[in-house]
């Protein structure tokens, strides 16, 4: 038999609904794992072995009881960005390293309903600021298939996580790639939501008008389990779309055999430019799969998805400089203690505690905001962001969903491009248009890329479907990932 | 669209974020390219195109005013992550000078 940490969300429920192996088995065999590995890969920023040994002997009793759950008893870790009660939440920022939340966010609060168990806090971007995690104020995680490269981000301790066998799956946040970005880098499976499918209450909010939690996963199958628990309206967000729907909505989306009498958009003249060849030749095979699939392949054309960046990286500095406004140095997180004045209690505050792309993103969404250039930048860029939102809803009229590579290349070394933040924005580039507008997306693996120095590397393939459309674009991965096949290689970890 | 060093300094300021020269430098010249960038925003015509703020379609839900009382022990929480406390109160600097 496997080992317990190898398997995926489902196996593991099943086995722990079988009596095959117990919750605490499972998570003890993840926290050895956690011992050995992250001191390397520092995917986790926090690990709660106290705590995680508490849910798993509750969620063993639970078991006993005859109580079955697709997470019931199934270890699992968080991105350090959203509130866990009694574990430490930092936003890998010197700003909040003690911090203590002082309530559950209402997707813990579910997914502890839901009997998992919490093994700790992932590693990510600085406030979820970037698309490496090497913005970490606690330094970058490595990429599990290489580890002198980056996971991607921002969620790359998540991605890094599930690739190690560090957990069965994680909780990531997407805000212009943050979930599918790393999980295409990490060869795992990556689900962005439709904006408001999962409430918000309990993360720390980066851009509140695209910021989406959601999982990352091994399988597609895990993925749709998970969503199903997370998703559902919110007193607490009232941005969560009052949709209620049964938790194995997307798991039954999964039953189809083909994809016949779906059409599949494919944005060619979009994606073109700067793409790795090898990362093409992917693309290509996985649009050849499709069609055996029976999915009619037709060609769309986005002329303004190239302005996705530009529009995101006006509208997310906006939104950042005003929800981080909160990090003041009064009320909680860092405060210096030697500022004389309110002012300078601020000023020193934030500069001692916040990291340089946190800083650049604030200066920069305070500029745009300022009276004089508001028109200029930020109103602009929301008036591209409808033309953009509205381009893509188009297409998605006469296409069932759209595919892209999720990113045009495969993970670069750490400190390659980490002085250059505009090449470090550009990294979402075939990202940004479905956070903009609001739509859901996964990547899923595609195989492996070679990059210039011949090295290879996991490849993601991106569906975007329609604005609360997940099933389907569920359907496309899952049966993808059926035809791709479980890939023969994995992580060279020890 | 190159910004001065004045320029960093004022935003700074409205950011109240304490900068060092070299990050006051750093800036100026990133934050130039970052913006020249953003330009490209300027070449999309966008006559008569509404600005989206959000895009939930969901306009004006409202909660109840009700005021939702916290437990002892979260209000504990919320004091004890207090930077700055005498007693159970928050301390701050002058606010009035």
């Amino acid at each position: 038999m496997a080992e317990l940490f190898e398997l995926t969300v489902a196996e593991t429920a099943e086995g722990l609904t079988k009596g095959e192996f117990s919750s605490v088995e499972v998570t003890k065999s993840y926290l050895g794992r956690i011992d050995k590995l992250n001191p390397d890969l520092n995917a986790y920023l926090t690990v709660a072995h106290e705590s995680a040994l508490v849910a798993a002997r509750s969620a063993d009793e639970r078991l006993a009881k005859g109580e079955q759950g697709a997470l019931l008893g199934v270890p699992i870790a968080v991105k350090d960005v959203i509130m866990t009660l009694g574990i430490r939440t930092t936003a890998a920022s010197k700003m909040l390293e003690n911090y203590e939340p002082s309530f559950d966010a209402t997707v813990i609060k579910k997914m502890r309903e839901a009997g998992a168990v919490i093994l700790g806090k992932t590693n990510l971007d600085e406030f979820a600021h970037g698309a490496s995690t090497e913005n970490s104020a606690f330094g970058p995680t490595k990429n599990p298939w290489d580890t002198k490269r980056v996971p991607g981000g921002s969620s790359g301790g998540s991605a890094a996580a599930v690739a190690a066998d560090l957990c069965t799956a994680a909780l990531g946040t997407d805000t212009g790639g943050s979930i599918r970005h790393p999980a295409a880098f990490c060869g795992v499976v990556g689900l962005k939501p439709s904006y408001g499918r999962v409430s918000r209450s309990g993360l720390l909010s980066m851009t509140s008008s695209t910021d989406v939690i959601g999982p990352i996963t091994k399988t597609t199958v895990d993925a749709a389990a998970m969503l199903g628990l997370l998703a559902g309206e919110d007193t607490y967000d009232q941005t969560a779309a009052p949709i209620r729907i049964a938790s194995n909505a997307f798991t039954e989306a999964l039953k189809r055999l083909d994809l016949s009498g779906l059409t599949v958009g494919v944005p060619r003249s979009f994606i073109a430019a700067g793409l790795l060849p090898s990362i093409a030749e992917r693309f290509d095979e996985a649009l050849k799969s499709l069609t055996k699939l029976g999915a009619k392949i037709k060609d769309v054309e986005l002329p303004h998805a190239k302005y996705g960046i530009a529009a995101y990286y006006v509208i997310t500095p906006s939104e950042v400089s005003s929800n981080l406004a909160r990090f003041d140095g009064i009320r909680y997180g860092h405060q210096n203690k030697t500022a004389k004045t309110l002012f300078e209690v601020y000023a020193k505050s934030r500069g001692e505690g916040l990291g340089p792309e946190v800083k650049r993103r604030i200066m920069l969404g305070t500029y745009a905001l300022s009276a004089g250039y508001y028109d200029a930048y930020y109103k602009t860029a929301q008036k591209v962001r409808t033309v953009i939102a509205r381009e893509l809803d188009a297409a998605l009229e006469s296409c069932d969903i759209l595919v892209t590579p999720t990113a045009p290349h495969i993970a670069f070394p750490i400190g390659e491009q980490s002085d250059d933040p505009l090449k470090m924005y550009l990294e979402d580039v075939f990202m940004s248009p479905a956070s903009l507008a609001g739509l859901p997306a996964i990547s899923v693996p595609m195989g492996f890329a070679a990059g210039e120095d011949g090295v290879e590397m996991p490849a993601g393939l991106q569906m975007i479907g329609r604005r609360f459309g997940e099933g389907t674009m569920l359907t496309g991965a899952h049966l993808f990932e059926m035809a791709l096949g479980k890939p023969a290689r994995r992580p060279n970890l020890g | 669209m190159a910004l001065t060093r004045e320029d960093i300094v004022h935003i700074a300021k409205l950011a109240r974020l304490e900068l060092s020269e070299q990050e006051i430098a750093r800036y100026q010249g990133e934050l130039s390219k970052i913006l020249d960038y953003i330009g490209e925003l300027q070449q999309v015509d966008t006559t008569g195109v509404e600005a989206t703020a959000q895009v939930t379609g969901l306009t004006n839900r409202l909660a109840e005013d009700k005021i939702q009382p916290v437990d002892e022990a979260r209000r504990q929480r919320l004091v004890d992550a207090f930077p700055l406390r005498e007693g159970d109160y928050l301390k701050v600097k002058t606010v009035f000078e």
